[in-house]
């Protein structure tokens, strides 16, 4: 479980640079960087049009704070929100729009490991709550769009960050980094539960 | 209105801390986790970060995690004390907090999808109230996202699919159970508030109160306090590690209380709470000025 040496990555995130990328392997990312969660998910889902061509391009799972200060946005917070509620639609999205990097927390599932194999896709796990620290990492908010109609946290922000820190999740094998933890972890459970039950 | 304007002043600068400032027995927690994680591991880097972030949450004066979560208020208040006031000035200062990015735009209406400008909306924030013998004003807050709230669960005993039964056994099967299925989904490592019995609703009640506990207290309730220390010592060998990346810690606490029950009802029910475990507590003066923290 050694935390590899960072490998750097800037945009527009090629094939060349992300089919090689495995399962636990720490990237830095440089670049633009659009924020998409549930709202976003559902209206490209539903075919929606993207307002920006996110072929190659990097996806990040945050809702930011961001504030309006002497006409300019600054981001307040913006860490990841849990992905697995976009696994439903995501695959589609993947496919439909030739997205390469996928950023969020938490587990996915197995039409996300598919669609990261046909597409060449990765998904990459930000440190969940860590939103100063990634927050840190955005050196300008470029636009946003769809931000009256969904609101500021399920707008579409287009970010530019710097050396922003994750580790590969799902790579574009579909192997999954959580995915051993998670079948350790239950045969660990089996195991504790048939101990010594605990007595009152 | 001015009347209003202490109290509100008083409560927005609970809001505040709460988000930028974890409390210090959550910190020394992290640290204690941070260390007992291997050099070079990718869990101590996760660790790493998490302590930057509370570090730089504090110096910014900014939220700890992008969700501020929703906004929970314990008040004891002296017999007969206008609650209603209170519940306008507590609105008041939300409004505010949010204004200024202490808090996000994070309230949703659940049947047209639009955002509340205020997070002030029916059944946000959650207020409790309790009538005291005593002249002051004591506040908590709690504020929980949303990524933890979804993990938690609640079981029915017997549970066939567990093994578990109506015993103290039977609850810690389910409370593993619920951290293996968790797994770092909601931003472990977390503290773990559960109740055992109650209803559907006073049982997650029960459970979030637990988080009003500090990280190194024991449950009073003997048999609890060691369920707790066994679920907590057990969870350590799941390796589900920080954010489910594999390692030694899972969990920083576990909080056990108990309701009654009906006969035919035996619940279990456990709330996750993230690692970002904001919780602040003040003493307020009857005319709502500043006494001190908790």
């Amino acid at each position: 479980m050694a935390l590899t040496v960072p490998k750097k990555l800037s945009y527009p995130f090629t094939a060349e640079k992300i089919v090689p990328l495995r399962a636990g392997q720490f990237v830095l990312l440089s670049g633009l960087l659009y924020t998409a969660r549930d709202r976003m998910h559902k209206y490209l889902f539903d075919g929606g049009k993207s307002p920006v061509d996110l072929t190659n391009s990097a996806i990040y799972h945050c809702g930011p704070v961001v504030i309006r200060k002497d006409n300019q946005w600054i981001v307040r917070a913006a860490g990841p929100t849990t992905s697995l509620r976009e696994e439903p639609y995501l695959p589609r999205i993947i496919t439909d729009h030739g997205i390469r990097v996928v950023i969020g927390k938490g587990s996915m599932g197995k039409m996300t490991e598919q669609a990261c194999m046909a597409g060449g896709c990765v998904y990459l796990h930000a440190v969940g709550g860590a939103a100063q620290v990634l927050a840190g990492r955005v050196t300008a908010v470029k636009e946003v769009y769809f931000g009256s109609e969904f609101g500021p946290a399920e707008a579409m922000w287009v970010l530019e960050v710097q050396d922003f820190p994750a580790i590969v999740a799902i790579d574009s094998r579909g192997r999954s980094l959580m995915k051993k933890v998670q079948a350790a972890s239950r045969s660990q459970w089996r195991q504790l539960i048939a101990d010594a039950p605990f007595e009152a | 209105m001015k009347k209003h304007a202490l109290w509100e002043a008083s409560l927005f600068e609970l809001i505040r801390r709460t988000s930028v400032d974890l409390p210090a027995d959550v910190e020394h927690s992290l640290r204690r986790a941070y260390k007992s994680e291997k050099k070079g591991s990718r869990a101590r880097w996760v660790f790493e970060t998490i302590l930057e972030n509370v570090q730089k949450a504090r110096e910014n004066d900014a939220p700890i995690c992008q969700d501020t979560g929703s906004l929970i208020f314990y008040f004891q208040v002296p017999l007969g004390f206008d609650t209603n006031f209170l519940i306008a000035a507590t609105r008041m200062a939300v409004a505010r907090a949010t204004r200024l990015g202490y808090l996000r735009q994070n309230t949703i209406d659940s049947l047209t999808g639009e955002s509340c400008a205020t997070n002030i909306a029916n059944g946000a924030p959650t207020f409790y109230f309790e009538q005291c013998a005593r002249t002051t004003v004591d506040v908590y807050l709690l504020m929980k996202g949303g990524g933890c709230e979804n993990v938690g669960r609640q079981y029915s005993l017997p549970c066939e699919e567990l093994d578990a039964g109506r015993d103290l056994d039977g609850v810690r099967r389910c409370i593993l159970d619920a951290v293996v299925t968790a797994q770092g989904n909601g931003c472990a490592p977390g503290v773990l508030g559960v109740c055992i019995g109650g209803d559907r609703a006073t049982s997650y009640e029960c459970s979030k109160a637990q988080f009003l506990r500090k990280l190194d207290d024991r449950s009073p309730v003997k048999v609890l306090g060691r369920l707790e220390e066994r679920i907590l010592k057990e969870s350590r060998q799941l390796g589900i590690g920080p954010m489910g990346f594999g390692g030694n810690t899972a969990l920083l606490g576990v909080k056990i209380g108990a309701l009654s029950r009906l006969p035919a009802s035996f619940f279990v029910t456990i709330s996750y709470m993230c690692w970002a475990f904001r919780r602040r507590g003040v003493l307020l003066s009857a005319r709502g000025g500043f006494k001190k923290w908790h």
